[in-house]
This record gives structure tokens, sequence and C-alpha cells, in this order.
């Protein structure tokens, strides 16, 4: 049992947390002469949202965002899962030490090594295109690991079933690994979406119009204070940069958290 | 047969990590062996000329000196706020789900819409930190253009962004640990502090190190909301090596040295993972 007291200051520190959004709410749906006074008569206004969506190209933004997010992820759940079935029904020569050269990945993350791919990028002519932003995460080692320590678990009893009733490899592997590992591939997705919703460091290197600038490139440039854009507006654009993924985690938390916690340990 | 499936199935990720790990990283490290490339003087080897001038770069060493200043600040408070948390959330508390929410939303959101927020509070004047100051009579500030206030600025929005993250952590191997243990403790009659000291503490020490060590690897990468509020100024004072990294690259245009400068960061990011895999490997013993 806790005490009031801490009851109570587990809650301050809740609402300390939330500040900051909360703050943003505040700014972003009055008008900019409140921004900064707490009048709860305020009046609200949408037109902050409307002035941040007109500044910066926001729905090109979007536009490459969710192509990069989806384009990343659908590449990922393909080539994941052949090396993850590979990894672990596959007893093949070498299979150890390519396992641990995966593996290496999971320190060594491509943004880390920015100069040499940014050079690689150039000579494969992908410099400023969303596949030139995608291109180095869509073999994960995460997700090679984590779809391999599921398939490891699914009972060998359900593939030879299925290889008497005359499936092929590629048949176990798409009607018996792939559905008996939904869990881990939801897990999984939410993980590399959110994380490529966010990424900001190897997109704006790789990428210089606004044809291919995902969001938070967008949004670094929009919200740069020699931008000279007013503080309500600049509140506006981050609200809406997040949204989609706030509120999928609002309605999703438990996931949410189940799955950051596996990225984390790994 | 089942090394010609193996090998066929592994082949499209494995020619994407190569391309974009394991062969940029064996290129950095030859890269640091060279001079930058001008048009009109080709790179040609060096040696160890670009470590040597590594040595003798102050910014070098300033970038390091920050990244473990910035390690040094967020990691302990973030590892004891998200204990405190994960106690807290794990406890009978009213509106339980609400406070959790409350604690991880940061971790959603992007490092820039952070900084966005945050550039905000730490605005001269107009900042709500300036406002708070005001109100005790002080005068305005420029929180993020002082060297003596810039690194704090950074280490409190960084605990604020991860603290929650580290939580979830916390929150399972507590729930992880049998209730007989906490009974047990009532019926002896040990306080509260005492239990959590002696019992709860030990107990939650392997996931303390888990924290720690990926909290290390997350201070040398987390550079993006520099570009918003500093750009890793004044002077440097808020500089870290990774930001160095990109500056050194893609303003300077010093390739060579940026690959020298990342063969360091290598090496330090290779040191942890060496601690956290033992690390690994010690948890399994337990079981």
């Amino acid at each position: 049992m806790i005490s009031n007291l801490e009851k109570a200051a587990a809650w301050v520190l809740a609402i300390l947390w939330l500040s900051p959004l909360l703050y943003a709410f505040w700014a972003a749906f009055h008008p900019p002469a409140f921004a900064t006074t707490f009048d709860p008569l305020a009046p609200l206004t949408l037109a902050n949202f409307e002035k941040a969506w007109g500044y910066a190209p926001f729905p090109r933004h979007f536009l490459n965002t969710v192509v990069l997010v989806t384009m990343v992820l659908a590449a990922q759940l393909v080539l994941c899962t052949l090396a993850a079935f590979a990894f672990a029904r596959f007893d093949f020569a070498g299979r150890d030490l390519a396992f641990a050269l995966v593996l290496v990945q999971l320190m060594i993350m491509p943004e880390v090594l920015i100069v040499e791919n940014y050079r690689t990028m150039a000579r494969l002519g992908l410099i400023d295109t969303i596949l030139g932003i995608g291109l180095p995460y869509m073999a994960s080692a995460f997700g090679i690991f984590l779809l391999r320590q599921t398939f490891k678990t699914i009972p060998r009893e359900l593939e030879e079933a299925a290889r008497v009733e005359g499936c092929s490899w590629l048949g176990v592997l798409w009607r018996v690994y792939v559905p008996l590992a939904r869990p881990t591939y939801l897990a999984y997705a939410l993980v590399s979406v959110s994380y490529h919703w966010n990424n900001f460091l190897w997109p704006l290197i790789v990428t210089n119009s606004v044809s291919t600038r995902p969001l938070t490139v967008g949004l670094a440039i929009f919200g740069a204070p020699e931008s000279g854009v007013d503080w309500s507006v600049i509140s506006a654009g981050t609200l809406m940069a997040v949204a989609p993924l706030l509120v999928a985690f609002l309605l999703f938390q438990r996931q949410f958290m189940q799955s950051f916690m596996q990225a984390g340990i790994k | 047969m089942r090394h010609v499936y193996g090998w066929l199935l592994l082949t499209p990720a494995a020619i994407l990590l190569v391309a974009f790990t394991h062969y940029p990283a064996l290129a950095t490290l030859a890269e640091s062996f060279f001079s930058t490339g001008t048009a009109v003087r080709p790179s040609r080897f060096v040696g160890i000329d670009n470590y040597e001038s590594l040595l003798g770069d102050p910014v070098f060493w300033q970038v390091l000196r920050n990244n473990f200043w910035f390690a040094l600040g967020t990691i302990p408070t973030s590892i004891a706020l998200a204990l405190l948390m994960a106690l807290w959330v794990n406890a009978r508390l009213p509106a339980r789900a609400l406070v959790r929410m409350a604690y991880f939303t940061p971790t959603v959101l992007p490092m820039i819409a952070v900084a966005n927020l945050w550039l905000y509070f730490y605005t001269p004047q107009i900042g709500l930190l300036d406002k708070v100051a005001a109100m005790f009579g002080a005068g305005s500030h420029n929180w993020l253009g002082n060297p003596d206030t810039v690194m704090g600025c950074l280490v409190a929005m960084t605990i604020w962004k991860e603290a929650g993250f580290f939580m979830i952590f916390y929150l399972a191997a507590l729930q992880s640990l049998p209730p007989e243990l906490e009974e047990a403790g009532r019926i002896e009659g040990a306080s509260r502090w005492y239990f959590f000291r002696r019992v709860t503490f030990p107990l939650l020490m392997p996931t303390t190190l888990f924290v720690l060590v990926n909290a290390t690897i997350n201070s040398f990468k987390l550079v993006d909301h520099l570009f918003i509020l500093t750009k890793g100024g004044p002077d440097n004072a808020s500089n870290l090596l990774l930001y160095y990294i990109y500056q050194v690259a893609f303003s300077f245009f010093d390739v060579a040295y940026a690959a020298t400068l990342t063969v360091i960061l290598l090496l330090l990011l290779s040191i942890f993972a060496v601690v956290q895999f033992q690390l690994i490997e010690k948890r399994v013993h337990y079981r």
C-alpha cells in the first residue's frame, strides 16, 4: 500500500509530465495573443492549424512519411521473415557466424555511419529519394532476431504435418509460421512505424527537397528559430506531425508499451 | 539442400546488411587513414595523421566531455525517476492507467517535436522558465545561449523524454516478483523503505544494469534535439560526438576527419555492446 502523500506525488508528477504537451495544446488552439497568458475564457481557434498547414508543405511531408513508413515496413516484413526462417529452421553452413554478423546491426544503426552511407547512396543515385531514406533500414537485425525467436518456439510437428500434406518450404512458411507469429509481427510493426515516423538524422542528410522530406525534417525547418514563425503556429504544426502516432498510442497503450519493451530487451 | 535453401533465404537481407552496416563500418576505418581529397589534391594515404590531429583537436575533447556530462546528467536521474514511476504505477493508485500513460507519452514523440515543445520554455523573456524566474524577481536569462546553463536544459528535456521508457522495464520486472515476498515482509513488520532497500532493489539489479547500458548507448545516439535547440552551441558547449561528426562531414566537408571521429564512436559503441552482451549472458545464468 502506498500512502496518500505518495499518491498525490504520483499525480503531481503525471501532470508535470503531461504539461509540455498540454501547453502545446493550449498554444495551438488559442490566438497567439493568449499563447503565454492562461485565461480560461480565451477564445478557441483553429487558425493556427490552418496557418501551419499553409506555411510548410505539410500535406507533402505527411505523404512522404506515410510512403516511407509503409515501404520500409513492407520490405522489412518480407526480408526479415525469410532470413529469420533460414536461421530458425535451416542448419546451413556458416549459420552461427552469419547470425553474429546480423546482430552487429543492433549496435551500429545505419545513422551512425552517415558519411559512408551517404557516399553509397550517391553512387546508387538515390540521394533525395524516399527509397534512399528507407533502404539502409530494410534488413533489420532486430526484426530478424525477434522473428527467429518466435519461429523457434513453433513445434516442428506442425511443420512436418504440413510437409506430409505436400506443402513446399515456402508453403510451410506462409501457412504455418507466419500465421502463428502474428503477435510478433504486430509488435515489430509498431516499433518499426514509430521509429521511422520519428527518425530524423538520416532523412535530413539524404534529402534536400520538399518532395522527399518526411515530417520530422519538415518540422525541423519549420520550427527553427530563424524561420520566424510564431509560437502558436509552431505548436499547431508540431501537434499535427505527432498526432497520428499519439492517437495510435492512446488507443493501443498496452500494445505500444509491450512492443517498445521488446525492442529494448532484444 | 539445406545449405542452398538457408543461404537463398538469407541472401536478400544479407546484401542490404553488408551494404549498409558492415561495408560502411570497414570503409570508415579505411577512410580514417587517408586524407580528404579535393579537386586539386586527391585523397592519399596519411597513416595515423588523422588520429594525431584528433588528439590535438580541442573540440573533440570538449565533445567527449560534453557526452560524458550529458550521460552523467541524464542517466542516474532518469533511472531513479523510472524506478519511482514503476513503483507508483505498480501499486494501487487511483486512475493508474492514466498516470502510466502520462509517464510514457514522451517516449512516442519524435525528438524534433520534443525540442520544439521545450524550446519555448527556454526562450528568453517570453519562455516559461523566465516567467517563473520573473515571479521570484530574477531577470531575463538566455538559458540556451549561456554555456553554463545550456547542458542543464538539454539534460532536463532528455530526462523527461526517457524516464517513461525505462519505467516499463522496471514495471515488467516488478510484476514478475513473487507477491509472497511482500506478504512475508509485511508479516515480519518490515517498513516499506526497508523492504525496498533490502529486497526489491537488489532483485531489480539486473534490470537496473540493463537500463544503464541502454541509456549509455542512447546518450551517444541522441542528437536530433541539437538541430532545433542549439546547433551544438554556444561555442560547442552543447555539442555531442555524433552531431560533431555531422558538422565535420556535412558543414566542413572534411570526410576523412569525420571518418576518424566515427571510428571513435564505433569503438565506444562496441565497448558498450560487449558489456551489454555479458549482462545478458549473466541473466541467462540466473534462470
